[in-house]
C-alpha cells in the first residue's frame, strides 16, 4: 500500500478513527506521518510511536459506559497521571499497569490483538504461573487421551493435576 | 574520552559480512526489554533511583556471571563525549534514546560487541544480541541466557497476565523486538518492493529503515521486526519473523537472477558506474554514498566486482556516518567537510582494492 500523503513510499503506519461511528482511515509512511506529526498538538519534536498510542487513546469511546467503574486518574505509586500516560505513551511504574487497567486492555488489543502474556517466565518469580500453564497443558493432554479411550494414562493425568492443583492452593 | 577501540573501529565480528544468506541479510537482532520490580521505570525515577538501578545492574556484570562472553566492557554513559555517543549509535551498539535522553545511563558490551546490555534506557534493563547475517534463532537463544544471567540476581517487573512490563504497552508481554536487516536492490529495482512490503505490514511486521524508529530506508536497506509482543510466545514470534523474511530473501535472489540473465549489460554498467563515482569523486553526500554502496553490494553478490568484498563494504557502511568520520577526521565538521571526507574515505578504501 502507497501512502495517501506522497504517494511515493509504502505506507506503514495504519491509522482509523472512529469518532462517535464516523470511521476514517490513515495510510501513510513515516517520514509523512513525522511531518504531520507537527499539525498534531504537543508533537512538536517528531512523531513517534508513543504519540500513535496516545493517538490510539484519544480516539477511545467519547461515551463510556456510564456503569463502569472511572479508572483510577492517578497512579499510586509512581504519581503518574491518566492524562499523562495518554500524552506520552509511555507507563511510570510497574503498578501503573494495575492503576490502569480498566482502560489498559482496550489498548493492549488494538496494539497486539491480545491482552495475555503467553511467552517466557522468570524462574524464580514464575513458579504459580509456570504450574498453571502446566496444569493446562496437563488438562488438554488428558481430554485427548479420554477421546482416544486412553482411560489409564488419563486417571494418571488426573492425579498428577489434582496433586499440582493441590501445591497451587497450599 | 575514551581510546577503546568500540569508539576507534567501525566493525563490529557480527558486521564482517559472514553467516547464512549474508548475501540478502546483513544482521539479525534480538532485543529484550526487562524491568527491576517495585522501582519506578526510568521515566519516572528520581536520580537516586536511577543510580541504584544502574549500580544493581552493573554490580550484575561485576559479579562475573556475564564472564562466559570473555572480557566485557562497562561504559557510564556519564563518561563518553557526545561524539562517542554518537559513534555507538552508528554502529547499532546503543539505541538513540540511551544516548540521548538517559539519566544514569550504562551499557555493558562483550568484547566482540555482539551482545550489548543497555541500562536506564526507556526500560530498566535493554539486553540486544546481534548476529551477522540470517540468526534469528541464534540471536534469541544468546540473548535469552543473558537474561536468565540477569534473572537469577534481579526481581524483574513481571505479572501473571500481561508478562513482563515494560514502560511502553508495545512491548509488554515477552519485551522482546526481533529485527533483520535486508539489503533489497533487485527488489526495489524490479519494482516489487511496495507490494512485499506491504504484504509484510499486514502480518503484524514492521518496516523501518536503517537505524530504526523513525529512519528513512537508504541504501536499500530495510529492517523488518515484529510488532506485536503480547499473546504469542518468543518462538512464535522469532518463527513468524523468520518465515516472512525466508520468503523475501528468496524473493530477492530469484528478482537478481532474473535480473543477471535478463539484462545483465545494464546491471554491470550500473554496478560500474558506481564503483567509478566512488573511486573518483571528491564530493559525496551520504544519500549518494549508501545508494552507491547499494550498487557495488549488488555487483559484488552478482559476480561482477570480485575484487570487492563484502567485509570492506559493511566498514564502508558505518564508517561513512556522520559521526564515525568525525571520529575519523578528527575534528568538528558541518556537512560540507563531512561530504569531503566521505569521499576521501571511500576513494582511499576502494584505492586499495582496485
Amino acid at each position: 500500500m502507497q501512502c495517501q500523503e506522497c504517494g511515493k513510499r509504502p505506507a506503514t503506519l495504519h491509522f482509523t478513527k472512529i469518532v462517535n461511528g464516523e470511521k476514517a482511515e490513515l495510510h501513510i509512511c513515516e517520514s509523512c506521518a513525522r511531518e504531520k506529526g507537527e499539525l498534531i498538538p504537543g508533537t512538536s519534536s517528531g512523531f513517534s510511536i508513543h504519540n500513535l498510542l496516545s493517538g490510539l487513546l484519544d480516539f477511545e469511546n467519547p461515551n463510556p459506559n456510564p456503569m463502569a467503574k472511572p479508572p483510577a486518574a492517578k497512579c499510586e505509586t509512581c504519581g503518574m497521571t491518566y492524562t499523562q500516560f495518554s500524552k506520552i505513551g509511555r507507563f511510570g511504574c510497574s503498578h501503573c499497569y494495575k492503576q490502569f487497567s480498566e482502560r489498559l486492555d482496550p489498548l493492549l488489543k488494538r496494539v497486539h490483538g491480545n491482552t495475555v502474556h503467553v511467552g517466557k517466565v522468570p524462574k524464580r518469580a514464575g513458579g504459580r504461573l509456570k504450574t498453571k500453564r502446566e496444569i493446562d497443558r496437563l488438562k488438554k493432554e488428558m481430554q485427548g487421551r479420554i477421546e482416544r479411550e486412553d482411560f489409564e494414562t488419563a486417571a494418571q493425568l488426573r492425579d498428577r493435576i489434582r496433586e499440582l492443583e493441590k501445591e497451587m492452593s497450599g | 574520552m575514551t581510546n577503546r577501540k568500540f569508539v576507534k573501529q567501525a566493525l563490529s565480528q557480527w558486521m564482517d559480512g559472514e553467516g547464512p544468506d549474508s548475501e540478502v541479510v546483513i544482521s539479525s537482532r534480538v532485543r529484550i526489554a526487562r524491568n527491576i520490580r517495585n522501582m519506578p521505570f526510568p521515566l519516572m525515577a528520581d536520580p537516586t533511583q536511577s543510580h541504584s538501578v544502574m549500580e544493581q545492574l552493573l554490580g550484575v556484570a561485576d559479579s562475573g556471571r556475564l564472564n562466559g562472553l570473555g572480557q566485557i566492557e562497562q561504559i557510564r554513559l556519564s563518561e563518553l563525549t557526545e561524539l562517542e555517543k554518537l559513534v555507538l549509535v552508528e554502529k547499532h551498539l546503543i539505541s538513540p534514546n540511551l544516548a540521548n535522553e538517559s539519566r544514569n545511563g550504562a551499557l555493558v558490551l562483550s568484547p566482540n560487541e555482539d551482545i550489548s546490555v543497555m541500562i536506564n534506557e526507556e526500560d530498566h534493563l535493554r539486553i540486544q544480541c546481534l548476529c551477522s547475517g540470517f540468526q534469528v534463532h541464534e540471536a534469541w537463544d544468546s540473548a535469552s541466557k543473558i537474561d536468565d544471567i540477569f534473572e537469577e540476581q534481579v526481581d524483574y517487573a513481571f505479572d501473571e497476565k500481561h508478562g513482563y512490563l515494560t514502560s511502553c504497552p508495545t512491548n509488554v508481554g515477552t519485551g522482546i523486538r526481533v529485527s533483520v536487516m535486508m539489503h533489497l536492490p533487485a527488489l526495489v529495482m524490479t519494482g516489487q518492493i511496495n507490494r512485499i512490503l506491504s504484504a509484510v505490514t499486514q502480518v503484524g511486521l514492521a518496516v523501518r529503515g536503517l537505524y530504526g524508529e523513525g529512519s528513512e530506508a537508504t541504501g536499500n536497506l530495510f529492517q523488518v521486526s515484529n510488532q506485536i509482543t503480547l499473546g504469542q510466545s518468543e518462538q512464535e514470534i522469532i518463527e513468524n519473523l523468520f518465515q516472512v523474511a525466508r520468503q523475501m530473501i528468496e524473493h530477492e535472489k530469484s528478482a537478481r537472477s532474473k535480473l543477471i540473465s535478463e539484462s545483465r549489460l545494464r546491471v554491470e554498467d550500473r554496478v560500474r558506474r558506481s564503483f567509478g563515482v566512488l573511486s573518483q569523486a571528491m564530493i559525496m553526500d551520504s544519500k549518494e554514498a549508501s545508494q552507491r554502496l547499494s550498487d557495488i553490494r549488488l555487483g559484488v553478490h552478482l559476480g561482477l566486482l570480485p575484487e570487492v568484498d563484502q567485509t570492506t563494504l559493511n566498514e564502508l557502511l558505518v564508517s561513512t556516518q556522520p559521526g564515525f568520520l568525525q571520529m575519523t577526521f578528527g575534528e568538528a565538521m558541518g556537512p560540507e567537510d563531512r561530504d569531503r571526507s566521505r569521499a576521501e574515505l571511500i576513494r582511499s578504501r576502494l584505492a586499495t582494492i582496485s
